[in-house]
């Protein structure tokens, strides 16, 4: 039992699990300090808003997993590139490409979900592959290719959609969206009450498995991961590594596209033309961050991410939007600091062992052969 | 004055695990050549570390001139005149020579520096010992012997006179390496003490007056070289007798199973070829050496022959078939195994586990993989049977992470993974670099094996010793030509020397062939 605790103790992803937690203490410990500094009087109950309010009632719980399924599906998206040693800025564009084509399915032709969904993921992996494309072939930096693609999916979507009034209402938003489009709820919205339930969690859940088992249980995976840690070995044991890089891009890209797809196939949110960057997109950088890449641990990162927005939203009236905003990315911020904390808790380790060095060094001269070995000894007792 | 001027007496240094130190003592008498000598992972590094001041013994306390004294930091060991030359250079590759020799001491008056007396005390101590440094050269444009000297310039320039050569040669070539020993024999006599760590027993035997053997992190014993030889040296570091002389049959060469024609490849780093017009032929049944200076073009040849690289011009032809053009994985499944030279970057993804990298070859093959699923079993049958037959030490066994493992053993799983593909022909370009006379023996005794099953081998190699001793037949190659071959029985040392200096050649240069052919 000991040994095991042990082993468990000392395992990678023990470590990495702890090292999120105080990551997370962190990040909420500094959000109450700067709670406190913009209005002392409200502090403590926007902060129990922040700590409780997913949890306070059945809706709230739907709303944070509404909102972690297409988190976890950026996150995987940025996770799995970066498994593969690729940095995937370009999920937001992704996503919202994904988005709009899996709207467009649903609006135009009034498809089936899983068509519409199916869309989306193919929307998101065309935008995947161009950096890809561009990586391979030119060795352009896909971080440059993909920063650009968002900004172009983004402009690109909302010049489509200016152009079909007919699937506008008012203030510049996408109709709703048909029954036979939305993704079916299996009865969890009644469980809990809420509109915002539907399977689109499990969905997610299941590709997180599933990326899981790509990377870890097959030798297309073993070709990726070889790719991502050294890419001249993989190239000396005869792994093509133009079409690991394409691919990689590929399936991050259709990730992020279902991300987009399940989000807006809720049939609770409608497209927005905007002319900002979707932050769900981003956000996946954090969760991959917190799940230190790993894919089942991205779930539990975009929970935790998805959780303090439902707090977040709680926080109102007291606190206006902006300051709540500020609060969850300085909570967001300092919990991806995960490394770092990782860094500083294995230092404090070592310096343990250091200190005990150097606390048995001062017993040292005592050990010269000029004096006894009793007296050594007395010194250690 | 006592009679030695560093004395470590009873050393002992614990890591979670492993004692690397035990009870050792090394005692430096002043103006003396003094090796360490051991396998990897003996305690070397570690008990040169605590006299260093990077690490501090458990136990155990050390002397310089007979007084005890503490060293904490590097900067503790500098002020009593203890200098070390690291295996891994520490200079600034964008700096100058000069630059580099005066950091964290420069001479300056109210913040500016002043080079000038700097300058002339390195150019004097430079001539004085015959180091021929350039003061004003970048590091990153000159060779690996010249960086060296730098390294020990950085010492002289600092009064220090125990100096540490932390396994200096093995980044040398033969000629540098001779230059080396002239330069220790100087310090010699000008009273400095050396302390020269190494597990080459050559260059024990040419320049050390006494050596200390460590073994597994315990002091086996202090003798003068005078009244020892390389085989009882060798005995006492390994713990058995080693034989330097390969045992093997005479070869018998059979069917063609490389040949090579023609082969051009272009060089990276100038506008030249970096190999010219090379052909030749590699049988069943021998074991050819491709031999020569770092930089004449072997690299380069094996890029192109294993299909990392693209040829200007020429042919390549493994059983026959033309493979050219042929994809990595195409030649690797007609029959080429490759030991990369550089075990980091080519052969080893070191973030994976020992057993992924066994597999790194094969991963594809229906041993190992079920409808794109890798057969984790299997993997791991085949890799704790790698492990035994080959000897691999780690301390996780199957799932250790390569990164941890040691470079004797990393370098003993790629010769593993490359031999045990059963290769028609074995490519393996420095295949010993950096390891002990254990891992050596090992590692020719699996070659000459190999060979006499009847495949082939194109050994790429540097050091002298090993191309005389492992191989059937010996190319030399010079500027990325092939100026001779050679029986080992019936040539030495000195006379590949020569060839490999380009002194002398035996065949037409490629210019001359082309230019017969024009005409």
């Amino acid at each position: 039992m000991k040994s095991f605790l042990n082993r468990v103790f000392r395992s990678k992803g023990f470590s990495s699990f702890i090292a999120s937690l105080v990551s997370i203490v962190v990040g909420l410990l500094v959000g109450l300090i700067v709670l406190l500094f913009f209005d002392s009087a409200h502090a403590m109950n926007g902060f129990r808003h922040i700590v409780t309010a997913g949890l306070s009632d059945p809706g709230k719980l739907a709303k944070v997993f509404y909102q972690a399924a297409p988190l976890i599906m950026t996150g995987l998206s940025v996770g799995f590139a970066f498994k593969t040693g690729l940095f995937n800025i370009g999920a937001t564009g992704q996503y919202t490409i994904g988005a709009f084509c899996g709207l467009f399915c649903a609006l135009q032709f009034h498809s089936p979900w899983y068509v519409a969904l199916l869309a989306a993921m193919l929307g998101g992996a065309i935008w995947g592959a161009i950096p890809g494309l561009c990586k391979a072939f030119f060795n352009v930096n896909e971080v440059i290719t993909s920063i650009m693609f968002n900004w172009i999916g983004l402009f690109l979507v909302n010049l489509i959609f200016s152009n079909m009034p007919e699937l506008l209402a008012v203030g510049n938003r996408t109709i709703a969206i048909g029954s036979e489009s939305m993704i079916p709820k299996l009865g969890l919205d009644k469980l809990f009450g809420s509109p915002y339930m539907n399977a689109s969690i499990i969905i997610a859940v299941v590709f997180a498995v599933v990326s899981w088992i790509i990377l870890t249980k097959t030798t297309f995976g073993y070709e990726l991961r070889a790719c991502g840690f050294n890419r001249n070995a993989s190239v000396y044991a005869g792994i093509n590594a133009k079409r690991s890089i394409i691919l990689s891009m590929v399936i991050a890209g259709a990730f992020a596209g279902i991300g987009g797809g399940i989000y807006y196939l809720n049939g609770t949110a409608q497209y927005t033309l905007e002319k900002s960057l979707l932050s769900m997109g981003f956000n996946g950088i954090p969760v991959a961050l917190l799940a230190s890449s790993h894919p089942l641990g991205t779930i539990f990162g975009a929970l935790f991410v998805s959780y303090i927005q439902v707090g977040g939203e709680a926080m109102q009236p007291e606190f206006v939007k902006e300051i709540i905003d500020i609060i969850i990315a300085i909570i967001i911020y300092l919990a991806a600091f995960s490394l770092l904390t990782k860094e500083i808790i294995a230092k404090i380790v070592k310096g343990k062992r250091r200190n005990a060095v150097e606390l048995s060094a001062p017993a040292e001269p005592s050990a010269a052969p000029a004096q006894t070995t009793n007296d050594n000894g007395g010194v250690e007792k | 004055m006592s009679e030695y001027v560093i004395e470590m007496l009873n050393i002992t240094k614990e890591f979670p695990g492993i004692k690397a130190n035990d009870d050792i003592t090394l005692q430096l008498r002043q103006g003396e050549i003094h090796a360490l000598l051991g396998e990897n992972g003996a305690g070397k590094s570690t008990l040169m570390s605590v006299l260093f001041g990077l690490y501090q013994p458990d136990k155990g306390i050390i002397k310089k001139d007979g007084k005890e004294v503490k060293i904490n930091n590097p900067n503790d060991a500098n002020a009593l005149h203890i200098g070390m030359v690291h295996q891994h250079f520490k200079l600034v590759e964008v700096f100058s020579v000069l630059d580099n020799i005066i950091l964290g001491v420069e001479p300056g008056k109210l913040g500016f520096l002043q080079k000038q007396e700097a300058r002339k005390s390195v150019i004097e101590l430079s001539e004085r010992y015959g180091l021929k440094v350039d003061p004003d050269a970048r590091i990153e444009d000159i060779s690996v012997g010249m960086q060296q000297r730098v390294e020990i310039l950085k010492m002289l320039y600092r009064d220090n006179d125990i100096l540490i050569f932390d396994e200096p040669t093995a980044v040398l070539t033969p000629q540098e390496i001779d230059e080396l020993m002239d330069i220790m024999r100087g310090f010699k006599n000008e009273g400095k003490s050396i302390l020269f760590i190494t597990h080459k027993l050559n260059e024990i035997m040419a320049v050390a007056d006494r050596c200390t053997v460590l073994r597994k992190g315990k002091c086996i014993a202090t003798v003068d070289i005078k009244s020892t030889n390389k085989q009882e040296l060798s005995r006492m570091m390994v713990g058995r007798d080693i034989s330097f002389t390969v045992d093997k049959k005479e070869s018998s060469p059979g069917d063609v199973v490389l040949n090579v024609e023609g082969l051009t490849v272009a060089s990276k780093v100038h506008k030249n070829n970096a190999v010219k017009n090379v052909s030749f032929n590699v049988r069943k049944g021998e074991i050819v050496c491709l031999a020569g200076i770092e930089g004449n073009g072997q690299t380069e040849f094996v890029m192109a022959l294993t299909g990392l690289e693209k040829p200007v011009k020429g042919r390549i032809a493994l059983n026959g078939h033309d493979i050219t053009h042929a994809p990595i994985r195409k030649r690797s499944q007609l029959g080429m195994s490759h030991i990369p030279e550089d075990r980091h970057k080519y052969g080893l993804v070191l973030d994976f586990t020992l057993e992924e990298n066994f597999v790194l070859q094969r991963y594809w093959d229906k041993q190992f993989q079920n409808g794109g699923f890798i057969n984790k079993k299997a993997v791991r049958d085949y890799s704790e049977k790698l492990i035994e037959q080959y000897d691999v030490r780690s301390g996780q066994g199957p799932l250790t992470i390569a990164r941890s493992m040691s470079g004797g053993n990393q370098q003993k799983a790629i010769v593993a993974r490359e031999i045990d593909k059963d290769p028609d022909l074995l490519v393996a370009v420095q295949p010993t670099r950096g390891l002990d006379v254990g891992a050596i023996e090992y590692i020719h005794r699996q070659i000459v094996a190999h060979r006499d099953e009847g495949k082939a081998v194109l050994l790429v190699s540097l050091e002298l010793d090993e191309v005389m001793n492992v191989s059937d037949r010996i190319l030399v190659m010079y500027e990325g030509e092939i100026v001779g071959e050679f029986d080992p029985q019936k040539t030495n040392v000195q006379e590949l020397g020569l060839f490999m200096a380009g002194a002398a050649r035996k065949t037409p240069s490629a210019t001359d062939e082309s230019e017969a052919n024009n005409a």
